[in-house]
């Protein structure tokens, strides 16, 4: 046996070593991710270069924001004498001097720690509905509507209870009665409710104030105004329009004939109609229709079309979300005995609306967003009602760029808080596991 | 039994809202407030300050009617109106008068069932082009591209005028005169073409005023003029003698500085009536002796209401002109008081 030739063996490791340039750090990157093809790098080019552009084009203009000023040629002198000649630069100003009225229309000024109030409120109320870990709050989520109404509006203490008992009253004539059945059961419910709210709740407030009287001054409608009425709109249409478009998807898929009807009806007509065209029927047609002199809110009209337009949507995304069950799910539920109740809440809804979640966002955020359109009934909103009423004034007259930047902002902010929040619950509902 | 229901109801809306219209008057003086329709902001007719106050050209004869019949400037609930909702908000009772810069026409005074009361501003169609262009007058704009707000008498203004000159122009439709500002000053048309006092207001707001001439041509008639609903005759000669009254305060010459003197009673009986320590005008309208004094005490006559707001010494800079007294070559002509 002769000598293993030494020279081909290595009797110890090497150390590992550096990958070449192009397989590690930026180059790396920029190769797999910027240029790795012809038209890729082309685009990367121009992309980079467009933002480029941007930068520079605007840096100067928010670089030289005045925050401080009376009016716009105030803000030109100040950017004027600070930057030269021939500057340009953003007027914040406006949005400083007008900031309360972006917030609040033209809400009491004595009176803001009310929506200030309402909206941390509301806050509260959205944990236990978005976060499992307050589900013990959930009481408050419950009860909210009836404060915040209160909150922004005022009157009669008595209305947060004079309201919320309907629900108690509906409530007991649906345990009275639901051992008929469940139909019968709600049906005599929402009558009762009814009853109450119209013909007996007024004379019980009345009551309860000459026995305690508690008030807050009461706030018109027609003073609300900016975010305050895009998030009143925004919130209540939210809230109601869900479980109003799961009952119409559940009522398209019922076998009976007189509420499948009405429900396809309701809502082919709704989608087939435009926004707009339903704040106008809220604004003028009821208003024809009504005698003069009925106090028919106008915020509380627009609050029930807008509701009716996302819910009728809803509806449709949530359909969507039932047509994607295996049938099997449904026999299953029967087989079980459940009621038809029983099977929508324990086995067909949780997964159809997990399904439907990043559908039903997007309702949403269209939603909010739509309500900057009541400005098409003569209502304030922040985007363009209030601008224009900043901008009819000689002092702000001729500002473009800033109002728009800064609703925009807000808008934004929040569409993007609820795109992540739905982001956030799809990955915590996912119970698949590819 | 469900139609009789209904039909019940119905009569009821009716009646409801007959008995309304019958008595604007009545109805204003128990609310204790005057519902007025203004602009949701026009510069220099009607805009909210940052307090939520609101000031302006028109919303000042809403609070000369207020002060005529309720005895306070104060006491309006100012109403914002957009275009659309306008007329509709007065049809509806939701506003006893409007006073947002609209257009007396025929066709809105006989279909839409309006009462126009009198001319408060007589304003027409101009155009605007940047000096550098050199044009002098409107008939020179043959071939321009104009920018023009759509949805406006402004709109069949413009291709009324360039067809009767047998001209050519190119339209570049905007949506509100924020936008206007910005397509022309951008350079995307040669000429704006709105009503004139909207044209100086926004050429006020321009950084430089100075390089840009309104043409001296006004191609249309705008008379602008307080709206109430038609069948209530009282309410109409109330609101039509309270304008009135502020134009003929500003023939007389009575201000709301010499105001408490001339009330004393002067040696002009047209003026002591006006003022009412002649004779009870008021009465006849359904008012006391003073509405017409408080009504002027409220921001003054005519002129003075004109300057505040509206003048040459506001950043809006408007000249008089037709808006002038009759007897200054304009014409506000109030109807005697006799």
């Amino acid at each position: 046996m002769s000598q293993a030739p030494e020279a081909f063996c290595r009797s110890e490791m090497l150390p590992p070593r550096e990958p070449p340039l192009s397989q590690r750090g930026a180059w790396k990157w920029l190769h797999e991710n910027m240029f790795s093809s012809i038209p890729s790098g082309a685009i990367s080019v121009l992309g980079t270069g467009l933002v480029i552009w941007l930068v520079v084009q605007l840096y100067p203009w928010f670089a030289h924001s005045v925050w401080t000023a009376n009016s716009l040629n105030e803000c030109r002198a100040i950017i004027t004498k600070t930057w030269g000649e021939g500057a340009d630069g953003a007027c914040w100003a406006v949005i400083h001097e007008r900031w309360n009225q972006y917030l609040y229309g033209f809400y009491p000024s004595d009176a803001y720690w009310r929506p200030d109030l309402a909206f941390l409120l509301m806050l509260v109320s959205l944990l236990p509905v978005l976060f499992a870990r307050f589900r013990k709050l959930i009481w408050f989520s419950a009860i909210f509507p009836a404060i915040g109404y209160w909150l922004i509006w005022g009157g009669s203490f008595w209305v947060i209870p004079a309201i919320l008992a309907g629900f108690a009253v509906g409530g007991l004539a649906y345990r009275l009665t639901a051992r008929l059945s469940a139909a019968v059961g709600l049906a005599a419910a929402a009558l009762v409710a009814v009853l109450w709210w119209l013909f007996l709740a007024a004379p019980a407030i009345g009551l309860l104030d000459s026995v305690a009287p508690l008030k807050l001054e009461f706030v018109e409608s027609r003073n609300l105004g900016g975010f305050l009425l895009s998030f009143i709109i925004g919130f209540c249409a939210i809230t109601f329009s869900l479980p109003l478009g799961i009952l119409l998807s559940l009522g398209r898929r019922s076998d009976l004939p007189i509420i499948k009807t009405s429900c396809v009806l309701f809502i082919e007509f709704i989608r087939g109609v435009p926004l707009i065209t339903l704040l106008f029927t809220a604004s003028f047609l009821l208003a024809y229709f009504l005698p003069p002199g009925t106090t028919f809110d106008l915020v509380l009209r627009v609050v029930i079309m807008v509701t009716f337009f996302a819910a009728a949507y809803i509806a449709e995304v949530i359909r969507g979300g039932l047509a994607a069950i295996p049938r099997g799910q449904f026999e299953a539920s029967d087989s079980l005995g459940l009621t038809y109740w029983q099977a929508q809440r324990l086995i067909v809804m949780p997964q159809a609306l997990k399904i439907s979640i990043p559908g039903i966002v997007g309702v949403f955020i269209g939603l909010f967003k739509d309500t900057t359109l009541v400005i098409f009934v003569a209502l304030l909103d922040p985007l363009k009602g209030i601008t224009d009423a900043v901008r009819g004034n000689a002092s702000w007259n001729g500002i473009y760029w800033e109002p728009y930047i800064f609703s925009g902002t807000i808008f934004f902010v929040f569409c993007f808080g609820m795109s992540r929040y739905a982001m956030y619950l799809e990955r915590k509902l996912k119970t698949d596991h590819h | 039994m469900k139609t009789t229901v209904f039909l019940a109801a119905a009569a009821a809306v009716g009646l409801f809202a007959s008995m309304a219209q019958a008595g604007t008057l009545d109805d204003v003086k128990a609310r204790g407030v005057l519902n007025c329709g203004v602009n949701t902001g026009l510069v220099g007719f009607g805009a909210p300050d940052a307090n939520g106050n609101w000031t302006g050209f028109d919303v000042d004869f809403c609070r000369a009617v207020a002060a005529a019949v309720l005895g306070d400037p104060t006491k309006v609930k100012f109403t914002p109106t957009t275009g659309e909702t306008r007329f509709t908000a007065l049809a509806s009772g939701e506003i006893d008068m409007l006073a947002r810069n609209s257009t007396w026409t025929y066709k809105r005074e006989n279909d839409l069932k309006l009462t126009f009361v009198a001319v408060n501003y007589y304003d027409g169609q101009g155009f605007m082009v940047p000096k550098s262009l050199g044009v002098n007058s409107a008939k020179e704009l043959d071939g321009a591209t104009i920018c023009v707000q759509t949805g406006t008498t402004t709109e069949l203004n413009l291709a009324d005028y360039f067809k009767q000159h047998n001209m050519k122009y190119t339209p570049i439709s905007i949506k509100d005169s924020a936008e206007g500002k910005q397509q022309f000053l951008a350079g995307a048309c040669d000429a704006y073409t709105t009503d004139a006092s909207g044209l100086a207001a926004l050429r006020a707001t321009f950084e430089k005023p100075h390089d840009y001439v309104i043409l001296p041509e006004i191609i249309s008639k705008e008379p602008l003029a307080p709206v109430v609903r038609k069948g209530d005759d009282q309410w109409a000669s109330i609101v039509r003698w309270v304008v009135y009254a502020l134009i003929e305060a500003e023939e007389l010459g009575v201000t709301s500085k010499n105001l408490d003197e001339m009330a004393k009673g002067t040696s002009n009986p047209e003026l002591n009536r006006l003022l009412g320590t002649e004779d009870n005008l008021g009465g006849m309208l359904g008012l006391d002796k003073d509405w017409a004094k408080r009504a002027i005490a409220a921001h003054g006559n005519y002129g003075e209401i004109f300057e505040a707001n509206i003048g040459a010494s506001t950043p809006i800079g408007l000249a008089r002109g037709l808006n002038a007294q009759w007897n200054k070559g304009g014409l506000m002509y109030a109807m005697p008081f006799h």
